[in-house]
This record gives structure tokens, sequence and C-alpha cells, in this order.
């Protein structure tokens, strides 16, 4: 099984300060890999370099064997890779539906002309991102709200159509940033189910950023403890939670 | 009460202030003393009442406003009829209304058809200008370089080569757009005030390049004598020029100035009807959420493969292009253009439309568009005070109706569940 994305030797310098020093990390297909780390440790900033939205001082990111650390964030997405935000980042004022079609922009005929005359091509295009975009609501539960603002929807439920959001976009990662952060506990545990999902039935790898570590140790299969930038250990879950090092990071020394 | 007292008086002293300086009165020494001048009786009078008017109103704001709220808010969506009723109604509502318009001018005096004809081009503006700043949420001042882009072409094309109003009418929206890229790609990092700032210079350098390059464009004096449209080569004059025909000659009927008149506001309302087809039809379209998508989140859209460069240029290229089309049009109406009929209180006006029609929204801006053009002409007597009554409305409007005249509805789609 080859590897899905490939990052090695990632350096991100702004100014005098180091915030990611020499992160390495794999993730392979089908898999669940967290990163996880004290705040300040650079873990968004890691995602930042990998999606596209900084371009990192040093190190190489292969995704699907390709180097990307050079392409913009847009570029990247459409790769097949797709990223949510720490804070939820709708197009508050477009409803549910349409925050779902933008997504699918590149899957839809963008000719002009075809969508002034309304042609066949074109309304069989919208016709199955129509599809898509229902598909999705259904699995993260949000149908009914179909047509409702999405600005108007509760703080848990943005955050399920941030995720479908991204899946309409047909991605093979998914990076989600903090998913879990506000949501009370049961919306946490659906959060959980809705990863493991992706997972097992839609065959996407899941890189997570996450503070809740029953979360994390619940669901993960591989995990990456950054703190303060560099890299602190890596591997399953219960590798990493008997850690010394991990420990001493997250405890403080004894 | 108590407390609005101080802040009441305040204003009153302000609107003194202010009122004196634009009213004009001033001192002036007159020898060893200082005397008033260009306040008679009246005046001090008038002044006086403005003065007390705003210490009463801010003194009484809060009760004023408690009142207010209390007062019915006309509810539009309670008048109309159920919505599947609505929605059967509406096409033959639509077709009535069209059809309406093209009867129209052949029952009224020749006056309103040519401030029909104008309001007509002040929705197109309007519906173009709605696509940058309303769409694309790109604060745009300048929008009336396109206008004037579009007019210039139609007027230099026909004076130095010939062309006819149909041929470049599509030139001339070819080449506002062409502007409107070319506007684009500079601007494209910026965002709000500083997009704004760069705008309203893009459009002073285009009035004051066309206001200085005599050679061409004729500098100051403008172009004159540009063609008028014809029907299909049949000219509205009342003798043909050599080798073609007029259109009362062909019909064999008495020659009448009004039928010009008639043509030129059909004309514009097709271009209209073609104007709403489109904007209609893009923004259902991919680009078209787009470009509302890039207005509420720039990052979103990148992270979800969405390029902002191309969406952000198509805004402004296909906004410019309207303009442009308004443009030729104007020219071709005129039959004579100068960098005068092209000054930033244009832009303002435009701009000022998108916004009082509810951003976004086409009814409004029609309805905007066409407010802001037959008001003034209603009120003629109060000319002066025109500006005046411009920034009354647009406070009021502010204050009771933010979100404009008919703000935009969104678009339901139908889903299809198994």
């Amino acid at each position: 099984m080859t590897n899905l994305l490939e990052v090695s030797g990632l350096m991100m310098r702004f100014g005098g300060l180091l915030a990611v020093d020499n992160v390495s990390l794999t993730v392979k297909p089908h898999q669940v890999h967290s990163i996880i780390g004290p705040n300040g440790a650079g873990k968004t900033t890691v995602f930042n370099c990998i999606s596209g939205f900084y371009r990192p001082s040093g190190g190489q990111i292969l995704f699907r064997d390709q180097p990307i650390e050079r392409l913009t964030g847009h570029r990247i997405s459409r790769l097949g890779l797709v990223r949510t935000f720490q804070h939820v980042r709708l197009f508050n004022s477009m409803t549910v539906l349409e925050n779902l079609l933008v997504a699918q922009h590149r899957h839809l005929n963008t000719n002009y002309f075809a969508g002034l005359l309304n042609t066949p091509r074109y309304r069989k295009r919208h016709t199955e991102a129509m599809a898509q975009a229902v598909f999705w609501l259904e699995q993260v539960g949000l149908l009914a709200f179909a047509n409702r603002e999405a600005g108007y929807l509760s703080y848990g439920q943005q955050r399920r159509l941030e995720i479908a959001r991204c899946m309409v976009t047909r991605p093979s990662l998914l990076m989600l940033d903090e998913p879990a952060a506000g949501l009370n506990p049961k919306e946490t545990s659906e959060l959980d189910q809705l990863i493991l999902q992706l997972r097992d039935k839609h065959d996407i790898s899941v890189l997570l950023i996450e503070h809740d570590m029953g979360l994390v140790m619940g669901i993960s299969d591989h995990i990456t403890v950054i703190n303060q930038g560099a890299p602190l250990a890596d591997g399953t879950p219960l590798e990493v939670r008997e850690n010394p090092d991990v420990i001493k990071a997250y405890l403080g020394e004894s | 009460m108590q407390r609005a007292l101080f802040p009441a008086l305040f204003s009153a002293l302000v609107t003194f202030l202010l009122t004196c300086l634009v009213i004009g009165v001033k001192l002036e020494q007159d020898g060893p003393e200082l005397t008033v001048v260009n306040a008679d009786a009246a005046t001090w009078g008038w002044i006086a009442f403005a003065v007390v008017a705003v210490f009463l109103v801010q003194l009484f704001h809060q009760p004023l406003s408690a009142l207010k709220q209390r007062l019915p808010t006309p509810h539009i969506s309670a008048l109309l009829p159920r919505e599947q009723l609505r929605s059967r109604l509406t096409p033959w509502l639509i077709a009535l209304v069209v059809l309406g318009l093209f009867i129209w001018p052949f029952m009224v005096s020749r006056g309103s058809v040519d401030l029909a004809t104008l309001a007509l081009i002040y929705v197109m503006l309007g519906l173009g200008l709605n696509i940058v700043v309303g769409f694309a949420g790109l604060l745009d001042l300048g929008y009336v370089a396109f206008y004037a882009v579009g007019a210039y072409t139609y007027a230099l094309l026909s004076e130095y080569y010939g062309l006819s109003f149909w041929a470049c009418l599509p030139i001339a929206g070819l080449m506002a757009a062409t502007f409107g890229c070319i506007l684009g790609f500079p601007v494209l990092r910026l965002r709000g005030d500083y997009l704004a700032i760069v705008t309203l210079g893009f459009g002073e350098i285009i009035r004051i390049l066309l206001n200085n390059w005599t050679d061409v464009t004729g500098g100051p004096n403008g172009i004159s004598g540009i063609e008028k449209p014809t029907l299909f080569g049949l000219e509205f004059s009342r003798r043909a020029a050599e080798g073609s025909q007029t259109f009362h000659e062909f019909f064999g009927i008495d020659y009448d100035s009004s039928h010009r008149v008639v043509f030129l506001y059909l004309v514009a309302l097709l271009l209209v009807l073609f104007t709403i087809y489109v904007i209609n039809r893009v923004q259902r379209m991919p680009i078209g959420r787009a470009w509302e998508a890039l207005r509420e989140d720039e990052i979103a859209c990148r992270s979800l493969g969405l390029n902002p460069t191309v969406i952000k240029l198509s805004a402004f290229t296909m906004g410019a292009s309207f303009a442009g089309f308004a443009g030729c049009f104007f020219a071709a109406r005129q039959g004579f253009i100068s960098p005068e009929s092209f000054t930033f209180i244009e832009s303002a006006i435009i701009l000022a439309i998108v916004v009082l029609g509810g951003m976004g929204s086409q009814l409004g801006v029609i309805l905007a568009a066409i407010a802001m053009t037959i008001l003034p002409e209603l009120a003629r007597e109060f000319q002066e005070y025109r500006m005046l009554m411009f920034g009354g409305v647009m406070v009021l409007m502010m204050l009771w109706r933010p979100q404009g005249l008919l703000p935009m509805k969104r678009p339901q789609l139908e889903l299809k569940t198994s």
C-alpha cells in the first residue's frame, strides 16, 4: 500500500520564529490520522502548509507521490485534499444546498453559454450535483434544512455542514481542524461516528487536529504528537499514550 | 430625558453652525465693526426652525423610536397571495408586464417615453453594477468608467469608421469587458475601502483621459452627430442619407419624429430584457453562486477548489460589459457625448440605485432605478435640492430598511428524494 500523504522535514519560519521544525508524517489510505499537541504547538500551521495556505520554508509534501508544497490552495483542493477550519467558515447568507453546490463548482458545467441556454448537458451535471448534495445532507442529517440559510443553523449543524461541504468535492483526504471544538458530548460522539463512517464506508482518509483526547484515542489509527513546532512522538494511540515524553509535555515534569 | 439633553444641545449647535455655513451666512468686516451678511429675518427664522427641530428630535429620540417600534411595519409578503398560487401566477404576470411595456409607448406622450428610455438605461447600469457590488461584494466606485468606454467605443467607431449601432453594440460590450478585466487585475488583492478608492481612481483616470486626449476624443467638446440606431437599415430621419431608406418612406406613412423616440425606447427595453434574462440565468449558474460565495468567505472558497482570481475577474468583466452596452445605447440616443456625462456623481447614482434597491435583488434594483430617474423629473421645481433629497432618502432608507427596498431572496431549490 502506498502512502496517500507524505510530509517530510517540513519547516515553517515566520521571521525569527520557527513555527514548524522538521515535522514529518505519513498518512496511509483508509486511515484516521491525528495530530495532537499543546496549544500553540504548530498543528494548524502544519495544516496550513499542507493545504497550501502557507508556503512552507522547507521540506517536502507529497500527495499521491506528487509534490504539492508549491501549489496554491485551490489547486491542492482540486487534487482531492480538502480541509475545514478551526472556526466555521460557511457561506452564511447562502442556503445549505447552495453551500454544497458551490463546493461542487469544479464538477459542474461552468460553460457560460451552456448555462445561459440551459442545455441538456448542463442540466445533467446540475442534477448530478444535486443528487450528490442530497446524499451528503442525508449522511450528516441535515436534509430537512436544505433550503435554510447556513447562518441560521446551530453550531453543531454548521460543523456537520462544513464536513458535508468538503465531502461533496469528492476528496480522498479530508483534513479536519478541531472539528469537535464547541460541541457538546452528544454531538461529539455523533461526530466520532461520522468520521469512522467516512473511513469505513466512503474510503476516505482523515487527518485530524483535535484536543478532545477521548475522541482522538477512540478513533485514530495513528497519532503524531507535536510540541513547540517539533515532532515529539509518532505511533498508535496505545504507544503514544504510554510515551513518557508525551506525558511530560502534557502534564509537565513531575 | 436628562441624559438626552446634552447630546441634543450639542446636535443643535452643530446644526446651527453647519446650516450657517451651508447657506452662506458669514461675518464681514465693515469698517471697525463685524456685520452678518447673507441673512435676512426669514433666513434666521428657517435656521431657528431647523435648530429647534433637530434639538427636539434628539431630545425625544428614545420615545420616538419606541413609538416607531410599535407602529406596524408593512409586511409585503403578507399581502401577496400564497406560495403555490404565486408561483403559478408569476409567469403570467411577467408576460403581462412585458407586454404592457411594449404597448405603453404608443399611448403616452413623447416626453414620458423619452424619460422611460433614460430610466431603462439606469436599470441596465444598476443591474450591471449589482453583479459587482451585490453579488460579488466588490465595492466599485468607478463603474461609470465602463459606461464611458462603451459610449466612446460607439462614438469613435461610428465617427472614424462609420460602423453602425448594431455592429458596435457587441464591440462596446467587449471593449468595456476588457477594461473591466484590466481594472480587475491590480485590485485582485484588495477589499472594501481600498478597493473602493482604487476603482474611484480608475473612473477618474478614464474621464480625464477622455477629457485630455483631444486629438481622438475631441476633449471637453465631446463628439457630436453620432449616428442613431436603424431598424434593419431603415433610418428614422426626415430624409434618408444617400443609398438608404427611411422608416416612414418604407412603410408609406407620414414622417413623425416620435417614431424615433418610441424606437429608441423599444431598443432600450430589449436590451434591458436581455440583461435581466442573462443575469437571472447567471445567478443560478455555478459562476453566480461562486461570486456570492466569494463575497461570503474567500478563504473557504479557496479551500474548496474555487479559483478566486478567475471568479473576481469574471464578476468585473461581466458587470462592465453591461455598462458597455448601456454606454453604447446612451451615445446613440443622445447623439452627443462628452466627458461631462461620466463624472463621479454618475457612479454614485448607480451605486445608490443598487444600495436602495437591495444588494443582489434584481427587482429591487429595477424599481430603485426607475424611482431614481423619475422622481427628480417629477420634482423639477426642487432641482436645486436634488442632492439634498437624495441624501435624505438614503439616510431614511438606511434607518428603516437597511437591507434595501426588496432584499434578495435566496433561491429555493427543489429536492428530489427517493
